[in-house]
């Protein structure tokens, strides 16, 4: 299966984490937060100008800039 | 320019971490929890304290500390920044890590949402792992209960082997039940068992090379500390905790050769393994996660609920890409209609009621034989401008600030910052500073402080500096009086209508100030590229209509009434000193308002106008108040009961719309006030920054003044 970056999974669409390629205080912030290799993520929607994204992560809604979205590469769920 | 802690208020936060509670007899509480777990909400519950909780991440930043009794104990709580783990990558979580370590409380609370349980439980698991004297409490619970979720709080402490107590803190149900555990912990009523987190087997190996030696060592300090713990962070190379120990215990943990060695072996045992400093970081926290996973999916139950779709149906409208923006000015023209509309009223009301007290005073003063002087000073000095502070000033602030309070609880402030973060970023500023800006509308003060939320310390800085261009609370009532007297002709409905047009579009071309400058400052002093961004919408929440109306009318009255004793009063006293003290032939106000005259003349103001500016540096309140004190004092007396004579005084000194619109936009555009710029200092720690906190401004608004009245005079406009 393709690995694709974050910030280019469709609206609506749900993946799984298989890489983070962010370091350092980033990476332990993504985290915290529940985003480890495995996790399902939801991309909700877009803000207005198309960035950040709102993503849903373990039930809670967290916006990510697509700088830091496309470090972490994700599986698509196919339906 | 180097941005050290010391510059930055790291250095102001950690000395108010180190809460002094130590005191005998007293049983020290520590409440920790994620953001928007409602955390500050059940420390108010529990203390009566009035700490204003807002539905946004990272409301609490330093340690809030309040006292309860129970079963005849006191006990002192402590509310510890909002994190979602304690791993120190930020200011909060270094302050509430610190706090839990080296604070030494006797019970730490964790409060956790349940329809988010598994990130909860996470920073559940990284306080287990530091002390075993817990409890839990399982906030929100109405909440969950409405979006059909269910926990099993029994199943959870008997699985985490410490008491877990459910409550719905904003209703205040459950706060007994948590009392009487954090005694029973406190006391050792209840034997704390805590579940223990097993890591890989080369890391628990690891582990036990090096803990037997850190127990010694703790054993030796005195610190309960665990070693097991401290073992771990030392292992991921956690530089912070040995600073930490340095800074509140006074002892390098390294100073033994012994320790230091097998430190190293160990970690070159793992690497061997294949164990990178990076790739222990990761196991760790994952076997947390994975735990936490594990345990939420044994105690938590979902059924379908209707709740989610309604909050992702709000968002859609809120936060959608056409209509985000028009309905965010919207909101906003609406809180500023509500404001202008309601304001007149009580307005009119009050200064009817002073001008009436002020003629019995008069003659009060005429039958007692008291000497004129003193009655200039107190009537036509304090006492007028004291009533014009209060009958123009606070009707607004006192509609304007419960609205926003609303709006901040709904949990709305995070989605401007979500929508408008994009503009930031291109600005090369952090996305957060949209919600530091939204304090900025109620104080600049609190928005300076608020700027505690950005870790990074460059855009924080910027965040700090720019907030200013924020009309605060105490600038409003200026620009809503102007704009309805001068730009907006006719009259009823219409008029506050333009009014109000009139005043968003000065909202509008602050933000755009802001992100101008943003850029500039990240251009020139402060250069950078925006750093990483991670908001978290929390969802949205009921609030407490009633309570925030009585609440923030009171606060915001009584706020109101103190600066007018203690800022305006002096004012006026000095004003009508100036005002009535003469030098070659002439009053000292004069003569200062015309030695700035010229200068002021070109910007579009007058000499009155700038010199109120100035001395109205303590508070941007008594700044028109001022203008109409000296204007009066140099003869014109009118009874001052409605806007209309306002503007009759300020048109008999030859004021246009070209005036106002100067004072509007100077008023915009100037130094901070002499509270927020304190604030500064404190938060920066630097007068450099505060300096420039006041040039950039400033110079601000001399440059537009300047331009817009420059051109309005070539085009013939005035």
């Amino acid at each position: 299966m393709e690995l694709l970056p974050l910030n280019l999974l469709p609206i609506g669409c749900t993946a799984r984490v298989r890489q983070i390629n962010a370091h350092g205080a980033l990476r332990r912030r993504l985290m915290d937060l529940g985003l480890i290799i495995g996790t399902e993520v939801k991309a909700v929607r877009k803000s207005l100008s198309g960035d950040p994204t709102l993503y849903e992560i373990r039930g809670a809604m967290i916006a990510l800039r697509c700088e830091e979205a496309s470090k972490i590469l994700v599986e698509r769920f196919v339906l | 320019m180097g941005l050290t802690g010391q510059s930055t208020g790291l250095a102001t936060i950690r000395r108010i971490s180190q809460v002094q509670v130590q005191l005998s007899g007293d049983i020290v509480v520590a409440l920790a929890g994620n953001p928007n777990t409602g955390k500050s909400t059940v420390f108010n519950s529990l203390t009566g304290l009035k700490q204003h909780t807002g539905n946004w991440p990272g409301k609490t930043v330093t340690n809030a500390c309040g006292r309860y009794g129970y079963n005849g104990k006191n006990f002192v709580l402590v509310d510890l920044p909002g994190t979602y783990s304690l791993m120190a990558n930020s200011l909060e979580e270094e302050v509430a890590r610190d706090f839990i370590c080296f604070g030494d409380p006797h019970v730490t609370v964790v409060v956790v949402d349940p329809t988010c349980m598994e990130r909860n439980l996470n920073l559940v698991f990284q306080i287990l792992e530091m002390t075993p004297k817990v409890v839990v409490c399982v906030n929100l619970m109405d909440e969950a209960h409405r979006k059909g979720i269910q926990v099993d709080l029994k199943r959870l402490s008997d699985i985490l082997g410490v008491p877990v107590v459910g409550t719905s803190a904003l209703k205040g149900q459950g706060l007994d039940r948590l009392k009487e555990a954090v005694w029973s912990v406190a006391c050792g009523r209840f034997s704390v068992n805590p579940i223990k987190i097993e890591y890989d087997g080369v890391i628990e190996d690891a582990v036990g090379i090096i803990e037997p030696q850190i127990s010694r060592l703790m054993d030796n300090l005195g610190c309960s500390i665990s070693s097991r713990w401290l073992a771990l962070r030392l292992l991921e190379g956690d530089q912070a905790i040995a600073e930490a120990f340095k800074r509140y215990l006074g002892t390098d943990i390294f100073a033994s050769t012994d320790l230091r060695e097998r430190l190293h072996k160990t970690r070159n045992m793992l690497v061997e393994q294949g164990i990178t400093i990076g790739q222990l970081r990761d196991r760790l926290v994952s076997a947390l996660i994975h735990n936490a996973e594990e345990v939420s999916r044994q105690v938590v139950h979902r059924k379908e609920s209707a709740i989610n779709s309604i909050d992702s149906k709000i968002d859609d409208l809120l936060t959608s890409r056409v209509w985000g923006i028009p309905a965010m000015l919207a909101l906003l023209g609406l809180m500023f209609w509500i404001t202008i509309e309601g304001a007149n009223y009580p307005s009119q009301i009050l200064a009817k009621a002073f001008f009436h007290l002020e003629q019995k005073l008069v003659e009060l003063f005429m039958a007692s034989d008291a000497p004129e002087w003193l009655c200039g000073i107190l009537i036509d000095g304090v006492y007028r401008t004291l009533s014009w502070v209060v009958s123009v000033m606070l009707p607004p602030m006192a509609i304007f600030f419960p609205l926003f309070t609303l709006l901040e609880d709904l949990g709305y402030l995070p989605r401007v910052a979500f929508n408008l973060d994009n503009f930031f970023k291109r600005a090369c500023a952090h996305g957060k500073q949209a919600l530091t800006m939204c304090m900025g509308f109620g104080c600049n003060a609190a928005g300076v402080v608020a700027c505690r939320i950005i870790d990074s310390p460059r855009e924080r800085l910027i965040a700090i500096i720019t907030n200013n261009y924020v009309p605060c609370n105490g600038r409003f009532p200026t620009l809503i009086a102007l704009a309805t007297i001068f730009m907006a002709g006719g009259a009823g409905w219409l008029q506050t209508i333009v009014a109000t047009l009139v005043v968003m579009a000065m909202i509008t071309l602050a933000v755009g100030i802001t992100l101008l400058i943003s850029k500039i400052l990240s251009r020139t002093v402060l250069r950078g590229l925006p750093s990483s961004f991670v908001l978290e919408l929390p969802p949205y929440r009921k609030p407490q209509v009633c309570k925030i109306l009585v609440r923030s009318l009171m606060d915001r009255t009584l706020f109101v009434l103190a600066r007018a004793v203690t800022v305006a009063a002096p004012a006026g006293l000095v004003i009508w000193v100036m005002a009535n003290v003469s030098v070659a032939g002439d009053s000292l106000l004069s003569h200062f308002a015309g030695f700035l005259d010229p200068f002021a003349r070109l910007l579009g103001l007058d000499g009155y106008i700038l010199m109120a500016f100035i001395l109205g540096l303590p508070a941007n309140e008594i700044v028109i108040p001022i203008v109409l004190m000296s204007y009066m004092s140099a003869g014109t007396l009118v009874e001052l009961d409605s806007l209309s004579a306002l503007r009759q005084i300020l048109v008999e000194h030859g004021w246009t719309w070209l005036t106002a619109l100067c004072t509007m936009l100077f008023s915009l555009n100037h130094f901070p006030c002499g509270t927020t710029m304190l604030t500064i200092r404190k938060e920066t720690g630097s007068w450099k920054w505060t300096l420039l906190s006041f040039m950039v401004p400033t110079i601000t608004g001399i440059v537009l003044c300047f331009v817009v009245a420059q051109t309005a005079r070539l085009l013939g406009l005035v």
